[in-house]
C-alpha cells in the first residue's frame, strides 16, 4: 500500500432510515434521507473536519465510516478496502483501526468501572496485553499521554471534571493505536476554558503520533482551529469542500458563505454590525427539495437550481463546490462573512 | 457601567443567594451588584455554576421553593423585590418581568396547542376575553416572525421545528409587553444560522418595544454582538464589569484574558495557539479562600490566597470595575503581552511577577 492512497475512500455513500407505519404489519411510508450520496476522501494525517447544521448527515457519515450503520448503498474504502457491507468477525479486527470520541464525556463512560478498566478494556476485547502488570502500565501509560495523574487508576467516572472524562475517552479511543479518530462534537459540552484544554490535546497528539482525525463539529471557529481541510454538508450532501484556509477566506457556497456569517465573534470592533442573516429552517430531510436542496433558502437561487442538480466541481478558488452561481469576492463581503477579511 | 442619568431599571444590590444541602451550604451569589438600564442590554457571563442563572432565577423568585437563602436587594422600579410576597410576585413574573430559557422544547407543554399557552399566559395577567387573547397571541407569533401565524397559532410544539419554538417562547415572553426580558442561553440549543435569527429578533424587538434584556451566557460572541455592558462572573461573584467595548478592547482581569485566549477565533490563523485556564470551577461549597480564582490565576501572588479582592473601578475608567489583587499598571503590562501573543509566563516575567505555586495552591483548594 502506498503512503499517497488516502486512508478513507468514501464513494457514492447513502445512508436512508425508513419510515414505517402500523403496529403489526409495518409498512414503508417514506425515507429520512440522512446521507444521500456523499464522496469525500481522507487523506493520512490530515484532520477532516464536517460541519453542517442539525439533521445535514455529519453524524451519521461517521458512524458509517466506523460502521456503527451498514449503509443503503455506496462504498466506504478503508485502507484500501472495502468495510461498506463486512460482517461481524470481519468488522472488528476494522474496529481496531477506527476509534471513535463522543460528545458526551458523562453518558459515554460506564459510572460502575473504574477509568483503569475503561481504558484498559479495548485491549481485552481484542486479546492483547494478557498479563495485569502489563496492562496496567500501558493504560498509565495512556492517561500520561492524555494528561491524567496515572496514580488515579483506581478512581471512578464520578470523580472526576467533566475535561478530565473527555480526556478517558481519548485515552480510551488511543489505547489500540488506531490509524483513524473519528471525534464527534467531542468539546460542544465542555465549559470555554475547559473546551481549550481538550483542543490542545487532540492537536498536540495529532501532530506527535501523526493521527488521522475526522472532526464533527458545529463550531465554525473550532473546526477553523483544528481542521486541514474542511467538508460542509446540508442536508445529506457536502456542499463544499476544500482546504480551511480556502474555504473561510473564500465561501463559493452560499450556505458556506451564511454559515459563517452567522457566526458572532469575540471582537468588539464589530459591535452591532449589520450582516446578513438566512432565513427559514432546515428543510425535513425525509422531503429534501427537488435539485439543489438549499434553493428554498438561497438569496442567489434561480430557475435552474430547482430543475437541475449542481455537481462539485472545482470554481477556481481551490475548493469543490455544488452551486449553480457560487459567490464572488463581493456577495462574500457584503454577507458579512468575518474570516474572509 | 455609563449611566444614562436617573434611576435604573433594575438594581441589584450585594446579592447573595445560598443553598443548604446535605454536603454543606452551596455559595451560588455571593455579593453581587449590577444594574439594568431602561432600554439596555446587560450581558451576564460565565461558565456552568458560575451563578449567572441563579442571579437571575432569584430576580423573579424563582429560587425560592429550593429552600434558598437570599439577603440582598433587588430592587426593580422602587420595590425590593426580595421582600414581595409570593403573590406579588407572581403579579410581576411574566408581566412586567419576562424570562426565555434555553431549551425551548421543555419550556412548552407538549401537550397544549402554542396558541392556548400563549392565550393562558396573556389571560394570567390581563383581564382579557378568549377571542381578543386570540388576536393577540397570533398578533404576536407574526411579530416574531412566526410564518402564517393564523394557521400556527393551532398546532403544537412538537410540528414546531427548534428556532420557531424559540421564536413562539419569545413571544409568550411580550405578550404582556415586559419591561425586563431575561434571556438564558437563549441560542445556546440552536443551530448557528438560527441563533443568527433569534438573535437579529431580539435586537429588533428590543428597539421597536423599548425593553431592557439581561442575556445570560456562556458565548463571548453572542454578549460582544447583543451587549451595551458585560459582567463577568466568576465562582458566584462579578470580576469585572465594564461597557462591551471597554472589556473587549482592554480586559483587566485574569479570568477574562483566560475566556479571551482559550476561544479559537473565525479570522484567526491556525497557527494561533489557544491557552487553556487550567485547573477547573471550584466548589461553590469549599470555596478557595481569599480570591476564589487564585488556585487557577498564572498571576497569582501569595497575600493573594488571604485578601478577598473587592470589585473597584479601574483608575482612569470609572464605568470600568474589576476584582482582581494585581495593581493596575501590572495588569496592562501583562495584557499587552497577551494581546501580543505572549504565552502568560512569558507575560508574567516581563511584567516582573513571581511565578506562583499553583501545585500547592491547587492542593490547598482541594484539600
Amino acid at each position: 500500500m502506498s503512503t499517497t492512497e488516502p486512508l478513507v475512500r468514501v464513494r457514492g455513500l447513502v445512508k436512508h432510515f425508513p419510515i414505517r407505519r402500523g403496529v403489526i404489519f409495518q409498512r414503508r411510508i417514506g425515507a429520512v434521507r440522512a446521507v444521500d450520496g456523499v464522496d469525500f476522501e481522507v487523506r493520512r494525517s490530515e484532520t477532516l473536519g464536517l460541519v453542517g447544521e442539525t439533521g445535514c448527515g455529519k453524524s451519521t457519515t461517521a458512524r458509517l465510516i466506523t460502521r456503527l450503520l451498514e449503509p443503503t448503498s455506496g462504498g466506504i474504502d478503508f485502507d484500501g478496502r472495502d468495510i461498506s457491507h463486512l460482517k461481524r468477525a470481519a468488522l472488528k479486527a476494522v474496529r481496531r483501526e477506527v476509534q471513535m470520541i463522543f460528545q458526551d464525556p458523562y453518558s459515554s463512560l460506564n459510572p460502575r468501572k473504574t477509568i483503569g478498566s475503561a481504558i484498559g478494556d479495548p485491549f481485552a476485547i481484542h486479546g492483547l496485553l494478557k498479563g495485569r502488570a502489563e496492562r496496567k502500565r500501558e493504560v498509565q501509560r495512556l492517561m500520561e499521554t492524555v494528561g491524567l495523574n496515572p496514580e488515579h487508576y483506581n478512581r471512578y467516572p464520578h470523580e472526576f471534571s467533566g475535561g478530565q472524562r473527555q480526556r478517558i475517552g481519548v485515552a480510551r479511543a488511543l489505547a489500540l493505536e488506531p490509524k483513524l479518530l473519528i471525534a464527534d462534537e467531542p468539546v460542544s459540552a465542555l465549559d470555554v476554558s475547559i473546551q481549550a484544554q481538550v483542543l490542545n490535546l487532540l492537536r498536540d497528539l495529532q501532530r506527535r503520533l501523526g493521527l488521522t482525525i475526522v472532526f464533527i463539529a458545529h463550531d465554525l471557529s473550532v473546526v477553523r482551529h483544528m481542521c486541514d481541510r474542511v467538508a460542509v454538508m446540508y442536508l445529506g450532501k457536502i456542499v463544499e469542500i476544500g482546504a480551511g484556509e480556502d474555504l473561510y477566506r473564500f465561501p463559493r457556497h452560499p450556505y458556506t458563505g451564511a454559515l459563517l456569517a452567522a457566526v458572532p465573534q469575540a471582537d468588539p470592533a464589530r459591535h452591532g454590525e449589520q450582516r446578513r442573516v438566512l432565513g427559514g429552517d432546515v428543510p425535513s430531510p425525509a422531503y429534501p427539495p427537488a435539485a439543489c436542496r438549499f434553493h428554498t433558502r438561497c438569496p442567489k437561487a434561480q430557475a435552474l437550481c430547482s430543475q437541475q442538480e449542481p455537481q462539485l466541481e472545482d470554481k477556481g478558488s481551490g475548493t469543490l463546490v455544488a452551486c449553480h452561481y457560487p459567490l464572488s469576492p463581493e456577495e462574500v463581503e457584503q454577507m458579512g462573512v468575518r474570516s474572509a477579511r | 457601567m455609563s449611566a444614562p442619568g436617573g434611576e435604573p431599571l433594575l438594581r441589584v444590590e450585594d446579592l447573595r443567594v445560598e443553598f443548604p444541602t446535605e454536603d454543606g451550604v452551596v455559595h451560588a451569589v455571593d455579593g453581587v451588584t449590577y444594574q439594568v438600564h431602561r432600554a439596555g442590554t446587560l450581558g451576564i457571563v460565565g461558565e456552568s455554576g458560575s451563578g449567572k442563572t441563579v442571579c437571575s432565577l432569584t430576580t423573579l423568585g424563582l429560587t425560592r421553593p429550593q429552600g434558598a437563602r437570599v439577603s440582598g436587594q433587588i430592587v426593580f422600579e422602587g420595590r425590593d423585590l426580595v421582600t414581595l410576597s409570593d403573590e406579588q410576585m407572581r403579579a410581576i413574573r411574566g408581566n412586567e418581568i419576562a424570562m426565555i430559557f434555553q431549551d425551548p422544547l421543555s419550556s412548552l407543554h407538549p401537550l397544549f396547542r402554542v396558541g392556548s399557552q400563549l392565550i393562558e399566559a396573556i389571560r394570567a395577567h390581563r383581564d382579557v376575553s378568549k377571542t381578543a387573547a386570540r388576536e393577540r397571541a397570533i398578533e404576536l407569533l407574526g411579530l416574531v416572525g412566526i410564518p402564517d401565524p393564523r394557521r400556527r397559532v393551532d398546532e403544537y410544539p412538537h410540528e414546531f421545528s427548534g428556532g420557531m419554538r424559540q421564536r413562539a417562547m419569545i413571544a409568550m415572553a411580550l405578550a404582556n409587553d415586559p419591561k425586563l426580558l431575561i434571556a438564558d442561553e437563549p441560542t445556546t440549543a440552536l443551530d448557528v444560522t438560527v441563533q443568527a435569527q433569534i438573535l437579529a429578533l431580539l435586537a429588533r424587538l428590543q428597539r421597536e418595544l423599548g425593553m431592557a434584556i439581561v442575556i445570560i451566557t456562556h458565548d463571548l460572541g453572542v454578549v460582544a454582538e447583543m451587549a451595551d455592558d458585560i459582567a463577568v462572573m466568576y465562582a458566584g461573584r462579578i470580576v469585572e464589569t465594564a461597557s462591551a467595548r471597554l472589556l473587549f478592547d482592554g480586559p483587566e482581569h485574569p479570568y477574562t484574558w483566560g475566556l479571551l485566549k482559550s476561544i479559537p477565533r473565525l479570522s484567526g490563523g491556525r497557527e494561533e495557539e489557544l491557552v487553556p485556564i487550567p485547573g477547573t470551577p471550584p466548589s461553590l461549597i469549599r470555596r478557595p479562600s481569599g480570591c476564589h480564582f487564585h488556585p487557577r490565576c498564572p498571576y497569582a501572588q501569595p497575600a493573594h490566597a488571604r485578601i478577598d479582592p473587592q470589585l473597584e473601578a479601574i483608575a482612569d475608567q470609572p464605568s470600568h470595575h474589576v476584582a482582581c489583587l494585581l495593581d493596575g499598571d501590572t495588569r496592562r503590562r501583562v495584557w499587552a503581552q497577551l494581546r501580543k501573543g505572549a504565552t502568560p509566563e512569558q507575560a508574567r516575567t516581563s511584567a516582573g511577577l513571581a511565578a506562583p505555586d499553583l501545585a500547592a495552591a491547587r492542593a490547598k483548594a482541594s484539600a
